[in-house]
Formats: structure tokens, C-alpha cells, sequence
């Protein structure tokens, strides 16, 4: 049970991730840094972030437990299903 | 020479495309399942570069750094926020699930889906007939990026109109014989060749011009405004509706949806969903930083023209330039056979088997569906001849439509609440209220109603609002049909 209410950790997450995205701290300034202006460099940084949370977040079972199917998930770990 | 040579580049590929189609056709069933779906049976590769490929098309190719060029690069954020984040998180809320009810009882499309679930031939009708409608406009963007893309790599010799005839030719001849496997085979192909090609051009350019920090540099003195985060076009709002109705909007696309119920495993989901932002992110920054740096270059880039071609025609030497042409044009073509064959599949399942003859034989349904294919290629093809607005904006369009079809199936798919009544009303209101907003600024004697209020908020977002409102409010107020059975989506424990 407490590992199902710490999946909830996720929604928040999820929603960080999708909500600077956009780098909104950065509004209106023009710093170059390397070459391109520095909120691309966020937004870049940002989308790496992304990808490594999402991997963590599929490997971590959290939406088999929420869907209800830990054991269906458990079967198919061995092998693909089909 | 030059004309002849960029020519035979791009028509040499497509043609390659079509042979690795045939290919594809060879080994294929003659099942439906198999046709529009390959036998549930695609790997990650081929999952995530036929994802990828089917969502750029000319609006990411052509529209994407042409915004740049004029507004700034913010559109890479807003693109790579929008496709690369929010959209991956909705293949998983949608996507997933999706994927799993499809795989148990057998769906094909989104409408047969919700139909099942609700036990309603014209609620699975409507939303064949709503995807159908907006997804007009979209192949119509394919067309018109194709006949630009054309005028712009033989200056003018090959007609607006001989580029979009090309294309319209090509798709149908595609789809009516590959099939999903084919479409997702070439698909594969011209992902990774538009992402190393835009690479190779993102190179080639910068090498000329002196480099990242000159072409930046060059960029700011032109504009300075494009240096600093947000302004002029850019509003908050803007960047907010726009990424929320096109990520949305996405989901809801006949071919995006489609694949939802293509994956072989679960596997094969999860390494997608993991891999996406990197990819995405991989295609758009040299593609739109392009756009952008393209503003401060001394090249003039005439009326309606986009500008990838002109910078390319500048810097590189001409077969490259066909060559990146020729990789817009196969992103083209991947968008809209995808769109023609998963339209394909709304049309026969949803709407002519249930409502016109559902004793046809597959044979008959079969010919059904190429027939239909050709003759809404050909129409779009007309349409486009009108050019009625930029890439961006009839892109847009078709965007927001389909995003108000998002939240009413969500509910259905965690809500097992919602109500067959429910699903009707929080679709067909929104739809006809934004269809009248379109069609207002086309049909001359009435008033243009705004597409936009308080400085850039899209009025599809209040729209979508409105649909998941109506859809949870009347699901509430009315009672579930005898017909309706909410055990169709379960999922767990199986």
C-alpha cells in the first residue's frame, strides 16, 4: 500500500516536467551562452531531463500498480507477451 | 543540368519509398487487422520512427522554421514542450490504455472502440465523421507544403500546383497498395534519413556562415528581439494554447491514434515513451535554429516561400538541397499515407460497414477503402489549390479540432461513469461551436468570429474545457444505457 501511495509522487512530477518545459523563469532574457541563447539551453538540459525521468518512471512499475495489473506486468516481464 | 538533377533526386526517392512499399505488400496478410494495424506486430524501432514520422510533416518542415524565421525561436520550445513532453505523457495516459483494452478485444479504430463501449453505432460514427472532417485540412497541408516545397527548389519551374499533384499521386498509389507494414517500413526509412539529412544541412550551413556563436550573433543583430525569451508573437498564451490544444490534437489524429494499437509488447511501448523527448529534440533544434539563424543571413526569401529551401539553395551545393527536399517531401507523404490509410479504416469500419452495408464482403470493403482514399487525395488536392492560409495556420486548425475530441475519450477511458448520452454532448457541441468559428472566417457574408481573445489564448482551449464540462455534467445527469458496458475498458488483473 505505501508503495502505491508513493506512485502518486508521479502526477506532480509529470506535471513539473510537462510545466517548464517551457523555461518560464528565463522570460524576457538574452544571455547567449555557447552560441545559442541560454533559455534554449534549459529547454535542451529540460528534455534530457525528461527522457531519464520517463525511463526511471516505466521501469518503476508505478502505472501496472495503478492500472491494477502488477500481475499481468509480472507475467509479461519475462518475455513479450504476444 | 541543376533542375534536372534536383528533380531526379526527389522523384528517385519517392520511388525508392514505393519499391520498399510493394516490398511490405508482399509479405502482408490480406486481413484487415493486418492492413490498417500489421498484425499488432511492430517493434521499437519501427514504433518510434513511425510515430515520429507520421507526426512531421510539412507543418513541422516547412511551418516550423519559417515561424522561426519571422517570430523567433521560441517555436522550438513551444514545439519541443508541446510533442516532446505533453504528448509523451498523453501516449502513455491515452496511448497505453488504449493499447491494452485493443489488444483484448480487438479494435482497429477509435471509433470502434467507443462505439463497443458504449453500444452505439452513431456514436461511432461520430467520431469517424469528426476525425474525417478535420483531418481534410491536414492532408491538405501536406499538399501545399509539397507544391511550395517544389516552386522552391526549381525556382519556380515545376508549378505550385505540379508539386501538390505529385505527392497527391504518390500517396495514393502508396497506400491503396501497402498497408500499415509498408507505410510503417518506409516510415522508419525517412526518419532517420530527415534526421541525419537536417543534421548534415544544420553542418553545412554553420560551416559557411562561421559558425553557432556567428550565425547567433548575425541572428541578434538582425533581430535582437530573438534573443531574449518570449515577446512579440510569443505571449504566455499563446505559448500555452498552442501546445496544449496541438498535444491534444495529436492524440486524437486518425494515424497518431491508430498506432496506439500497433505495439507488439508492452516493452515496446515503454522504450518508445523513454526515447521520445531525446528524438524529438534531435529533428527540431537544427530544423528551427535553421529558421531562426536563417533571419540573420543576407538572403532574400521571397512572398510565400519557405525559407529552409532558400538557405539550403544558398549554402549548399544543389543535390543537397534536393536532397533535404526530397526528405521534407518523404515527411510529407509519411504524414498522409498514414493519414489516407488510417482515414481509410474510420470510413469502411465506422461509417460504411455500420451504416451503409454491413453485409459487404472484405473483398468489396477493401475496394471501398481505396476508392474513398483516392477521392479525398483528390479533394484536399482542390482544396489546396485555394491555398486558404500559411502552413501554420491551417495546421492549426486541424490541431484544435481534433483536440476537442481528447478529454470527453479520456473520461470514457477512466470513468466508467460516463455515459453513452455524455460522450454525445461533450463532442458533438464543442465541434459544432468551433466549426462555426472556422467556417466564419471562410464564408464571406458572415462575421469573422475570433480565433483568439485576451492577447493570444486560443478559443479552443475554453472548447475543451467545455467538452470535458459537458461530458462529466451529462454523464452525471442521465443514466447509463442498456446497450453501454463499462467492463469493455477494464483492464486490471488479467
Amino acid at each position: 500500500m505505501t508503495r502505491s501511495r508513493s506512485d502518486l509522487v508521479w502526477i506532480p512530477t509529470f506535471a513539473t516536467l510537462v510545466a517548464f518545459a517551457v523555461p518560464w523563469p528565463l522570460w524576457g532574457v538574452d544571455r547567449v551562452v555557447a552560441g545559442l541563447p541560454v533559455w534554449i539551453w534549459w529547454h535542451v538540459a529540460w528534455l534530457g531531463l525528461c527522457a531519464t525521468l520517463f525511463s526511471l518512471f516505466v521501469r518503476s512499475g508505478a502505472w501496472e500498480r495503478g492500472m491494477g495489473r502488477e500481475r499481468a506486468a509480472a507475467a509479461e516481464s519475462g518475455g513479450d507477451r504476444r | 543540368m541543376t533542375l534536372g538533377l534536383s528533380l531526379g533526386v526527389v522523384v528517385g526517392y519517392l520511388v525508392v519509398a514505393l519499391a520498399l512499399g510493394l516490398v511490405a505488400y508482399r509479405v502482408s496478410e490480406t486481413t484487415a487487422e493486418d492492413y490498417y494495424l500489421a498484425s499488432r506486430s511492430i517493434g521499437t524501432l519501427v514504433l518510434l520512427f513511425t510515430t515520429f514520422a507520421t507526426l512531421l510533416s510539412a507543418f513541422t518542415f516547412f511551418g516550423g522554421p519559417n515561424l522561426a524565421y519571422a517570430a523567433g525561436p521560441e517555436w522550438l520550445v513551444v514545439m519541443g514542450t508541446l510533442d516532446g513532453v505533453l504528448f509523451a505523457v498523453l501516449w502513455y495516459v491515452v496511448g497505453y490504455k488504449q493499447w491494452l483494452i485493443g489488444s483484448r478485444n480487438g479494435y482497429v479504430t477509435l471509433g470502434e472502440m467507443l462505439g463497443d463501449r458504449f453500444g452505439s453505432v452513431g456514436l461511432r460514427a461520430l467520431v469517424a465523421g469528426v476525425s474525417l472532417l478535420w483531418l481534410f485540412p491536414y492532408v491538405m497541408l501536406q499538399q501545399m507544403g509539397a507544391g511550395e516545397a517544389l516552386v522552391g527548389l526549381t525556382d519556380g519551374v515545376v508549378p505550385y500546383w505540379g508539386g501538390a499533384a505529385l505527392i497527391t499521386a504518390f500517396m495514393i498509389l502508396y497506400v491503396t497498395v501497402a498497408g500499415l507494414r509498408g507505410v510503417a517500413w518506409t516510415d522508419t526509412l525517412q526518419g532517420l534519413f530527415m534526421l541525419s539529412i537536417v543534421w548534415i544541412a544544420a553542418a553545412w550551413v554553420l560551416s559557411a556562415v562561421g559558425g553557432v556563436g556567428a550565425a547567433t550573433g548575425a541572428m541578434l543583430e538582425a533581430r535582437p528581439e530573438f534573443g531574449s525569451f518570449g515577446g512579440g508573437t510569443y505571449t504566455p498564451g499563446f505559448i500555452v494554447s498552442t501546445a496544449i490544444t496541438i498535444a491534444f490534437g495529436v492524440t486524437m489524429f486518425p494515424q497518431i491514434n491508430q498506432r496506439f494499437f500497433v505495439a507488439k509488447s508492452a516493452a515496446t511501448l515503454k522504450r518508445s515513451f523513454a526515447l521520445w523527448p531525446v528524438l524529438v529534440l534531435l529533428l527540431f533544434l537544427p530544423a528551427f535554429m535553421l529558421g531562426a539563424w536563417a533571419a540573420g543571413m543576407p538572403i532574400e526569401v521571397p512572398e510565400g516561400a519557405n525559407v529552409l529551401p532558400v538557405v539550403l539553395n544558398e549554402y549548399a551545393p544543389a543535390w543537397f538541397a534536393a536532397l533535404v527536399i526530397a526528405g521534407a517531401m518523404a515527411a510529407m507523404m509519411s504524414s498522409s499515407d498514414s493519414m489516407l490509410l488510417s482515414g481509410s479504416s474510420y470510413f469502411t469500419r465506422d461509417l460504411y460497414r455500420p451504416l451503409v452495408d454491413a453485409t459487404a464482403s472484405e473483398r468489396r470493403e477493401a475496394w471501398i477503402a481505396r476508392i474513398g482514399v483516392a477521392l479525398f487525395a483528390t479533394l484536399a488536392f482542390v482544396a489546396s489549390l485555394f491555398r486558404p492560409g500559411t502552413l501554420i495556420e491551417v495546421g492549426d486548425t486541424a490541431f484544435s479540432g481534433f483536440a476537442l475530441l481528447a478529454l470527453p475519450v479520456i473520461c470514457a477511458l477512466y470513468w466508467p461513469r460516463t455515459t453513452r448520452t455524455g460522450m454525445v454532448a461533450g463532442i458533438a457541441v464543442p465541434q459544432a461551436a468551433y466549426l462555426l468559428v472556422v467556417l466564419s472566417s471562410v464564408v464571406p457574408i458572415v462575421p469573422t468570429l475570433p480565433r483568439t481573445v485576451l492577447g493570444g489564448w486560443d478559443v479552443a482551449l475554453g472548447l475543451m474545457a467545455l467538452s470535458a464540462l459537458l461530458t462529466v455534467g451529462v454523464s452525471l445527469l442521465t443514466a447509463p444505457t442498456a446497450e453501454g458496458d463499462a467492463s469493455r475498458f477494464a483492464v486490471a488483473g488479467d
